[in-house]
């Protein structure tokens, strides 16, 4: 029996996989164990699959993701904090031609942006939403989102967060489900190899629903944040399992009516 | 042929964006202005030139979807009035930190706060010195006719462009809601993605093909050194409009003994105030700053070298009083006379101010 060494295996005839050639070959600014870095992955494997990279325009937001431009081989625009889905608006319509995506966090997109994302969505604007939701806002040190649960803790919640006191997380993916101008509105996550496939389906599906002219495709991918939740990234995934998912359970919330 | 029509100063705004190839109106409705979306939605340039123009759900929305068009090298604009062009400051400062092109119209009513729908021109301060934060100025541009604000938004664009920089067109109620004859502008067809390429393509959005490098519209730079850089470049735009752009008018100055300064509606009351106070042999002259910034500090240093006084007229407190005082510089006596709250100066107060504050008696 011939033996199998490393050699062997790390022919190039030997690779299954690699780093798709539209993300920067450059040192990400997230936390080791941060989902942002494979959605950004995901992302940007479906617009090589895709062949749209030159017809591709993306928004990046306020929170971690605000250097998002710098990891991405696209064009892209940077956005006041909130403000994406309103710039995104201006592009699809004055560039109906193009594939145009926000790329936010929950502060950004469930806070001081609810006003931009609600009206996008319900007017039925033909781009994609990408919603990193973790419950926090990770970039400025880890105080309350509008998705932190009950009783999580954060800086500005520090015993927890008292809905008496600070209000109920909200579940603005749902919300926008019901909205007519939404064609797809999914829930996805990045924490393992099969939720990462899944979630890369699911961001092609948006890309193709919109620039079909379906109406703006939301994508929540459900991610931790390790360093402000102060966990490991293994304890971190396990915590989003047993917490996260069942306040925010993973699956397609809205498809359009053909499917 | 030239083409006349009697509109308002509000609907030749709209006309003349539609004739001067405007990608796309973002707006939301506020009084003394809405007539600009009311105009462009009867006229549907959607179904002609292609114009994009959608009523957005907030002015925050409106001046962030002009953030957007103007990112991918598209002729933007919007506009609203006071308490509205507050709730744009935001997107203002992202703008010209980002470098993007866009014209932003103030239709200004009185306040501060809710205040009143009638004109004003509080807003001069919030307009020349930066109402968004940072080291920012925007090009300000003061129209005193219906004719004006036809002719401005063509003139808009083209500095916008000219700088990669927001310009603003400060009217009032008055301008934007009085009726005159109009000249409009010839028909400029929008740019083709081609154009637009040849023109911005180092800069804009238009997505990103294999023959250069992406396209990043950003204002974020967190290394101080390279934000010093990026605000110095800023600095380096402002005093090239100071040197080049400064636009302004002269109504009968050449044997001025005494000097009124207007902008706007005031300086079109002004005139009639000049006209009564040389009938009772008080030799007046006016100088209008037609752009606000930057602002005309020469001509009017130099006639503080012909004149014994001047007398600044504003619907305010007193804002551009102190441009005209910095100009000056102490050598002739400079005063104001302004009414707010939504109240117009009549030509003879005005001239009676004059008498009053400055030639005494």
């Amino acid at each position: 029996m011939a033996v199998i060494t490393r050699e062997d295996i790390i022919k190039p005839e030997n690779l299954v996989y690699k780093r798709t050639s539209l993300l920067v070959d450059c040192a990400l600014s997230y936390c080791p164990g941060c989902g942002h870095g494979t959605a950004h992955r995901m992302l940007m494997e479906v617009i090589e699959e895709m062949g749209i990279q030159s017809k591709t325009i993306g928004v990046a937001p306020v929170g971690c993701s605000v250097l998002a431009y710098e990891f991405l081989d696209i064009d892209v625009q940077q956005a006041a904090h909130g403000r994406a889905p309103a710039l995104a608006t201006a592009i699809k319509r004055l560039m109906p031609e193009k594939y145009v995506f926000t790329y936010q966090g929950d502060g950004d997109l469930a806070a001081i942006g609810t006003c931009e994302t609600i009206h996008a969505c319900n007017r039925g604007e033909n781009f994609v939403i990408i919603f990193i939701n973790n419950g926090i806002y990770g970039m400025t040190g880890g105080q309350m989102a509008p998705t932190t649960l009950p009783g999580m803790k954060a800086s500005t919640c520090p015993y927890g967060r008292d809905t008496e006191i600070m209000g109920n997380p909200l579940k603005i993916t749902e919300l926008v489900a019901t909205l007519p101008g939404t064609c797809y509105v999914t829930r996805q996550s990045v924490h393992t190899p099969g939720n990462v496939r899944k979630t890369k389906r699911a961001l092609r599906k948006a890309f193709e629903y919109s620039y079909a002219k379906k109406g703006l495709s939301f994508v929540e991918i459900v991610s931790n944040c390790n360093s402000g939740w102060k966990m490991t990234p293994v304890q971190s995934n396990k915590w989003m399992e047993e917490n996260m998912f069942p306040f925010f359970p993973l699956g397609d919330i809205k498809v359009p009516a053909a499917e | 042929m030239k083409e006349l029509r009697l509109m308002k100063g509000n609907e030749a705004l709209a006309e003349a964006a539609i004739r001067a190839g405007a990608d796309g109106y973002f707006g939301y409705p506020i009084t003394p202005q809405s007539e600009i979306l009311e105009y462009l939605m009867a006229e549907k340039p959607y179904e002609t030139t292609g114009m994009v123009v959608l009523q957005a759900e907030s002015e925050v929305a409106a001046i962030n979807m002009v953030y957007g068009g103007a990112s991918c090298g598209k002729k933007c604009w919007t506009s609203s009035s006071s308490p509205g062009i507050s709730l744009k400051q935001e997107g203002i400062s992202y703008m010209a930190g980002s470098e993007l092109p866009g014209i932003i119209v103030n239709v200004v009513r009185g306040g501060p706060g809710l205040g009143t729908i009638q004109p004003s021109q509080a807003d001069y301060f919030q307009a020349t010195k930066g109402g968004g934060h940072g080291d920012y100025r925007l090009l300000v541009l003061a129209p005193a006719s219906v004719q004006e604000m036809a002719d401005f938004i063509p003139l808009g664009f083209d500095l916008a462009f000219k700088y990669r920089n927001p310009v603003m067109i400060l009217t009032d109620g008055v301008i934007g809601q009085m009726m005159e004859k109009v000249e409009l502008p010839e028909f400029t067809p929008r740019w083709t993605e081609e154009e637009i390429i040849k023109m911005s393509g180092d800069w804009a959005t238009t997505g990103k093909t294999p023959d250069r490098e992406r396209n990043i519209i950003s204002s974020l730079i967190l290394d101080s050194a390279k934000q010093e850089k990026h605000v110095k470049k800023l600095g380096l735009k402002y005093t090239a409009m100071e040197a080049d752009e400064v636009r302004y008018e002269k109504f009968q100055c050449d044997d001025a003994e005494y000097l009124f300064v207007a902008f706007g509606s005031t300086a079109r009351i002004c005139q009639k105030s000049v006209d009564i106070a040389r009938a009772r042999g008080i030799k007046v002259g006016l100088l209008r700053p037609i752009t606000l910034y930057p602002f005309p500090t020469i001509p009017i240093h130099e006639l503080s070298n012909q004149v014994k006084g001047m007398l600044v007229v504003e619907m305010n407190l007193g804002q551009m009083v102190e441009d005209v005082r910095l100009a000056v510089n102490g050598k002739v006596q400079v005063e104001h006379f302004g009414r707010c709250g939504g109240m117009i100066p009549n030509p003879d107060e005005i001239v009676k101010n004059l008498v009053s504050k400055i030639i005494g008696g």
